[in-house]
């Protein structure tokens, strides 16, 4: 008894007496859950595997960005939801960050209509829940939109209906390796530009336009192959035939409504972040840079933003997983998604819960780790060394 | 640490597996109430009214089991599911019985995580789209969108269905029958396929139901029916004999408002069927010999609750067809009480 | 008054100042804030014009729809279709107690109406620092939680037993956003200390715990709740689904509140460790008596953030069916009556998690001047 109260009050073995006591205690929880579930599986003589995942899905997806059929696998199925996750995340993710600049940027401005204006439309949009912006969007869409007969047209090749919007779609014809060569070749030169341009600069002090010289080789360089290959790429214009448009890329009202609600709910959370960092830097800052002569484009892009961006970065992508984890919210309008189709339909169709929601929770905490790491390691990177 | 978590698993696991099929029965009259698990809201089947009151035809039929175990049949409870969860909230055991125009099915019944009962609607999946369309047939909807409840065997069906006939659409998958009808209704889809019972609940809930058509195709076969939790066959025989009971007391001529009344009849089959003489095996069962007579008199026979919902004098406006009973001329034969 | 002069020629040395002249006309009173705010220069003029027509032609094409041509009362969306082409508002107004309160028996309704005004009395103390009688009413604000369960449910004192399943609309909205937050913070608390501990299993285990919450969807947890809870405990054990969300959605929240009160202790001074465990105080002392206290009170603004998040995360308990305001909405648009109004509802679901949600976050932004004044 001694011993222990000795143990006890040497902090060392406290601490180790400590963690033994929390491992077993976890540890019986977790065995005891686990206990649960394996009696619980065996009076509804219910197995566990994954070897469903090879079964025939039997079901038809309606945005696929890889070959799928109703007789591919409950894995391709999957795989299908998860491209549609990311391809909802990425896109989501670029228009909010635009947008989310923009408004950070409108609420800073001198005009006080615009910054009011940015004001009342951040306190609108992040105040409402996430699903209703994606259940109005989905309804205005759905609503106020035509029919495909009555579409609404962009010169015969833009069709917007209630069936979601049509553009056509570029399809490569032989000689499309040339113009891919101009692309390549635009993309070395612009980086040798920059290059030579930088060393330059710190040599004489000279600056060249690099930005604009580098705009015109990309528009150039590949529009000129693209004219000596002779016009490789052929159009695949939508044209209506019997009930819908068939031809070029359908972007469904599921996708454009999740897409829109989950970048402007997210834009408004993305314009805060950008208002926030740029005040922080130091007002000094932005007084040295004007006093040295910089012009106000400069100050803000060689001064004040490579500061902010310190700041901005790490509560931005926190937003970007926000978005990503709010993409799961497709259930509500019908977009197929990783919850949707593994999570959904294939659940349902094979009564597996534990193992298919174990594989999407799994899905996200990877995703999720893995932008954490990504994170991590960014800040490490750009952190203020200590004096 | 991980081997013993797996002994201790496994400890458990043998200890409690001889509690495995406990009594439903047993449970229900603890709790003193039955839970049904139902439609989220189908106009005939299932649907709350103003008041929160739920009726239909799948609301009667749990009365009744409410009826022949608890005696009566206000002591139900209702738990709305969607397509997806139904399965799912009958083995997690928020329910006793799923009674929700569930289509019976060779891989959903030999799962052996739940049991079909029996069949109180035989039907069959159909195709309905606005008039103005001009179609005609199932087989001219090449191309278009057809709005869909996910997880549902029309969801397969419907794969089987366009791929047989070589022609293409584009699947709108949509959870509930509210939320398919107002995305049909805005034009989002085509057609709208389900049941074909569903197509006319759905068409009775319209502004104008005389501008959409249910195709004469019917692609598929549909039993529908309840479903309990496998591996307790008391329960399962009460569920099925629940909807048996109220077939034969069609057949017999039993009603709600002639049942007292029949009590003194001579037929022995009746006799037997409202409790008047003994029915072998009943008590076995665990029920009171007016189990039947009390489903008949409070909820009514078989045909009653058709008409109550779905008949002709409802805005469904279904007629028995293949749902009449075998002497009739349809598909319910139903085996004798004995 | 002019100027007075020294009569002598000592020099031109005013013994009185002038007074100031009014500012140049572009510079001061309407013109001159139009002028600064809205005009100053080229493109900014033809941004605010630009903006203004935007808005204009915005608001006029909207106010039709809204207000002008909109239809207060009316039994059906065939009858607001009669009498005017705008929104169909009578649907809101025919459903509002469902929307408040769900299918709560309409005798039983005062219940949830004094929860709600109890609420304030309860967390007047804990927001608001110079409430009257704080000390006392902390005791109330203890009780508080028992006391709504008890009323909520009923099956005590003479009150008639009211099932979950009956709960919903912004009653159940309420429910779930303050009993996750209130039961999440003692979780909250330990979880952040633990990430915090020298004590590798005990830092792991959080790490891990908060991690996997904050990794997921909530959808996905609240599936768990709603289908798979059930499988982890002894065969036959059922409870109710509001409680099984309650529980997942606390889980949830306190992984977001135990990284804010980490940010919070985080941003206490080592000197405060310091200077206390030279007094001689122990771990546990020093947490409850100098650096939690500090720490709970810099993370109130964070605390109160999460709680907006997690009310307006309480939407999607529709996906499990239980019966919030959007799903009462949805109920609505099932009935033949209101079919298609999906727009009207929405709406004024949004209107009241805006009003809702605007004034916490003003609260929020009150308290963190408030605090940095105090930290000055």
């Amino acid at each position: 008894m001694s011993y222990l109260n000795s143990m006890w009050r040497n902090e060392q073995s406290r601490g180790v007496l400590i963690q033994v006591f929390v491992l077993t205690g976890f540890f019986a929880l977790f065995s005891w859950l686990i206990g649960n579930v394996i009696s619980n599986f065996t009076s509804l003589n219910k197995g566990f595997g994954f070897d469903f995942l090879f079964l025939p899905a039997g079901y038809d997806i309606n945005q696929t960005l890889i070959e799928y059929t109703n007789r591919s696998t409950h894995l391709r199925a999957a795989i299908v939801g998860l491209l549609n996750t990311f391809l909802v995340a990425a896109v989501g993710v670029a228009l909010a960050t635009l947008l989310g600049f923009v408004l950070g940027v409108a609420r800073l401005s001198r005009n006080w209509l615009i910054s009011k204006l940015a004001y009342i439309y951040i306190e609108f949009t992040r105040n409402v829940p996430v699903l209703l912006h994606i259940l109005l969007w989905h309804g205005i869409i759905v609503n106020t939109m035509p029919h495909p007969r009555q579409a609404l047209t962009i010169g015969e090749v833009l069709f917007l209906t209630n069936r979601g919007l049509y553009v056509p779609k570029p399809i490569a014809e032989t000689g499309i390796g040339l113009v891919w060569l101009g692309v390549v070749a635009a993309l070395f030169f612009s980086v040798g530009l920059a290059r030579y341009s930088r060393a330059r600069q710190r040599q004489s002090g000279l600056q060249w336009p690099v930005f604009r010289i580098n705009l015109v080789i990309w528009i150039l360089l590949p529009t000129l192959a693209f004219f000596l290959a002779g016009q490789p790429v052929s159009l695949n214009l939508p044209v209506l035939k019997g009930f819908n448009f068939r031809g070029g890329i359908q972007l469904p009202p599921e996708f454009v409504a999740l897409t829109f609600a989950l970048a402007i709910y997210t834009a408004a959370f993305i314009g805060e972040i950008v208002r926030a960092g740029i005040v922080a830097v130091d007002k000094g800052q932005r007084e040295a840079a004007e006093a040295i002569g910089l012009k106000p484009g400069q100050v803000m892009n060689e001064v004040i933003l490579p500061q902010a961006r310190r700041i901005i970065i790490p509560p931005l992508t926190s937003q970007y997983l926000n978005l990503t984890k709010n993409s799961s919210l497709a259930i509500a309008i019908g977009y197929m998604d990783i919850v949707a189709t593994l999570g959904g339909i294939t659940l349902n169709q094979t009564g597996r819960e534990m193992e298919a929601m174990l594989m999407v929770m799994g899905i996200y905490l990877i995703i999720s780790l893995l932008i954490s790491a990504l994170m991590n390691w960014y800040n490490s990177r750009v952190r203020l060394v200590g004096r | 640490m991980k081997s013993t978590s797996w002994v201790i698993a496994g400890l458990t696991s043998v200890l409690l597996a001889g509690t495995a099929g406990a009594a439903t029965l047993d449970d229900v009259r603890a709790k003193g109430e039955l839970t049904c698990i139902v439609n989220t809201g189908l106009a005939g089947f299932a649907a709350p009214n103003d008041q929160g009151v739920w009726s239909g035809f799948d609301i009667d039929y749990c009365r009744a089991v409410a009826a022949a175990v608890l005696g009566d049949s206000g002591k139900v409870g209702f738990v709305p599911a969607t397509t997806a969860e139904r399965f799912t909230k009958l083995r997690a055991g928020e329910g006793e019985i799923l009674s929700r125009n569930t289509t019976w099915t060779f891989s959903r019944d030999v799962d052996l995580q739940q049991t079909f009962v029996g069949v109180n609607y035989y039907d069959g999946q159909g195709f309905m789209v606005p008039a103005s369309l001009g179609v005609t047939s199932a087989t001219q909807l090449d191309g278009a969108s057809v709005c869909i409840q996910t997880g549902t065997t029309t969801e397969l069906n419907l794969a089987e269905y366009f791929s047989l006939n070589k022609m293409k659409y584009e699947p709108v998958p949509i959870a509930t029958n509210a939320e398919a009808q107002s995305n049909y209704l805005a034009g989002r889809c085509d057609v709208y396929t389900t049941d074909a019972s569903g197509l006319a609940a759905t068409k009775a809930a319209f502004d104008n139901p005389n501008e959409h058509v249910v195709l004469p195709e019917v692609v598929s076969k549909e039993p529908l029916g309840p479903v309990v939790r496998h591996g307790d066959d008391q329960w399962a025989d009460i569920a099925s004999w629940t909807l048996k009971a109220m077939m034969v007391a069609e057949e017999l001529g039993i009603t709600s408002q002639n049942a007292e009344k029949m009590k003194n009849s001579e037929n022995p089959e009746i006799r037997r069927l409202l409790g008047v003489d003994e029915l072998q095996g009943v008590s076995a069962l665990g029920l009171s010999p007016d189990w039947a007579y009390n489903i008949i008199t409070q909820v009514g026979n078989y045909g009653e609750s058709f008409e109550r919902h779905l008949g002709k004098s409802t805005k469904l406006g279904l007629s028995r067809g293949i749902n009449a009973l075998a002497k009739d001329g349809g598909l319910h034969y139903v085996p004798p009480v004995k | 008054m002019a100027p007075q002069r020294s009569q002598s020629a000592r020099g031109y040395v005013a013994k009185v100042s002038l007074p100031a002249l009014p500012p140049p006309i572009g510079t001061s009173g309407l013109i001159g804030w139009l002028r600064q705010n809205l005009f100053y220069n080229l493109t900014n003029s033809l941004m605010t014009i630009f903006t203004v027509v935007l808005l204009w032609l915005l608001v006029s094409s909207a106010s039709g729809w809204f207000v002008i041509d909109a239809v207060m009362q009316a039994g059906s969306k065939q009858e607001c279709l009669k009498i005017d082409s705008g929104a169909c508002w009578a649907v809101i107004g025919k459903r509002i107690e469902q929307f408040m309160f769900g299918f709560y028996p309409e005798a039983e309704r005062w219940r949830p109406l004094v929860c709600f005004l109890l609420l304030f009395v309860a967390i007047g103390p804990l927001l608001l620092p110079s409430f009257p009688a704080r000390r006392q009413m902390l005791w109330f604000s203890a009780i508080y939680p028992v006391l709504t369960g008890v009323l909520l449910l009923g099956g005590a004192f003479g009150l008639p037993p009211v099932k979950t399943a009956l709960f919903g609309g912004f009653m159940l909205t309420l429910i779930v956003g303050v009993t996750g937050i209130a039961a999440s913070l003692p979780l909250g608390i330990l979880l952040a200390l633990g990430r915090q501990s020298k004590l590798l299993a005990v830092r792991t285990l959080s790490v891990m715990f908060i991690e996997f919450m904050r990794g997921v969807p909530l959808i996905t947890l609240l599936f768990v709740a709603s289908t798979m809870l059930n499988y982890f405990l002894p065969p036959g054990t059922h409870f109710d689904l509001l409680l099984r969300v309650l529980i997942m959605v606390t889980f949830f929240s306190a992984a977001y509140i135990a990284e804010v009160i980490r940010g919070g202790l985080q941003a206490i001074p080592a000197g405060q460790y310091e200077a206390a465990q030279s007094i001689g105080l122990n771990y546990w002392q020093t947490t409850r008596l100098v650096t939690l206290p500090q720490a709970l009170k810099i993370s109130i603004p964070g605390i109160v953030n999460t709680f907006i998040g997690l009310y307006k995360d309480t939407t999607l308990v529709i996906v499990i069916g239980l019966l919030d305001p959007l799903g009462i909405g949805r109920a609505a648009l099932a009935d033949a009556n209101w079919n298609g109004l999906s727009n009207e509802i929405y709406l004024f679901v949004a209107l009241f998690f805006f009003v809702s949600c605007f004034a916490m976050s003003r609260y929020s932004l009150w308290l963190e001047k408030r605090l940095a004044t105090e930290h000055r």
